[in-house]
């Protein structure tokens, strides 16, 4: 199923996902990383260490309220494949994420931008795994 | 005070998740797509949220300290194991079958979608499953 290229939204949208990377380092000192953000809630290592990053999640929960609330519809969402296979996606993002030390927010937006050795190789790595999945389920199997 | 900064930091990124497409799987997805429905739209949301970042960070580190007191929690470690490659190319493998990163999914979970709240199970999961492998033994690089 095709959708439509975006280039203009994308690119504005992707200059506040860095604006939001760059006020938490302002504000907070720390890198806008989801992994470590969701895996800071679930293994909690102190309460002050829990609070910031609920009180983050709890904005980004609320972002496609604000949308609703400004263009009186909801951001387009469609998944087009099956429960199990989300299931199956999720652990093995979660299972990699944590044993790569981030995901595409970390490594990708904060890691690139500070020209990390670690996210540089890691970047292109996921990239490339990302599409042969999507060539394997598409074009070989397909799915 | 700080906890609203960062739930604003929050809405700001998810916003821009939002705007940019990246909580769409199909969009993500047809991004992987390079043989079928490409959609290139999602590169220009990782160059428009590291042209930020890029400068970005470097403003904010002319500061000493960020603005609620602490130290600037960057990533330090340079270290390519076979942790991070493998991690990473597994992220990549379940970012390509789901369609969901962290990242696009914590704000997605906004919608009240249930496959998003199904996802993030599924990666909290993976969390867990990386603590009881055996590779878990090993200390963390970064977060």
């Amino acid at each position: 199923m095709g959708t439509v290229f975006t280039p203009f939204a994308s690119f504005g949208g992707g200059l506040l996902i860095g604006l939001g990377a760059v006020f938490l380092m302002l504000g907070l000192g720390r890198i806008f990383g989801a992994t470590g953000i969701l895996s800071g809630t679930v293994f909690v290592e102190s309460r002050e260490e829990m609070t910031w990053r609920l009180a983050l999640i709890a904005g980004m929960v609320l972002a496609p309220g604000l949308i609703f609330a400004v263009t009186g519809s909801m951001p387009a969402l469609t998944v087009p494949v099956s429960p199990a296979m989300i299931v199956v996606g999720g652990v093995i993002v979660g299972l990699g994420a944590s044993l790569g030390s981030g995901c595409t927010s970390g490594h990708g937006v904060c890691g690139l931008s500070r020209l990390s050795i670690r996210s540089l190789v890691a970047v292109p790595t996921f990239m490339v795994t990302g599409a042969i999945t999507v060539f394997l389920i598409r074009h070989v199997f397909g799915g | 005070m700080k906890h609203i900064y960062a739930l604003l930091t929050g809405l700001i990124f998810g916003t821009g998740i939002a705007i940019s497409g990246m909580m769409d799987p199909a969009k993500v997805l047809n991004f992987f797509d390079l043989a079928g429905t490409w959609d290139p739209s999602l590169a220009f949301v990782m160059g428009g949220a590291l042209v930020v970042t890029f400068i970005g960070y470097r403003l904010v580190w002319r500061r000493d300290a960020p603005l609620f007191g602490g130290r600037f929690q960057v990533p330090t470690s340079t270290v390519l194991d076979s942790k991070l490659i493998g991690g990473s190319a597994l992220f990549g493998i379940g970012w390509g079958i789901a369609g969901f990163c962290p990242g696009a999914a914590i704000p997605a979970l906004g919608t009240g979608r249930w496959e998003v709240a199904l996802f993030l199970v599924a990666v909290i999961a993976g969390f867990f499953l990386r603590r009881v492998l055996p590779v878990a033994k090993l200390p963390r690089t970064a977060s």
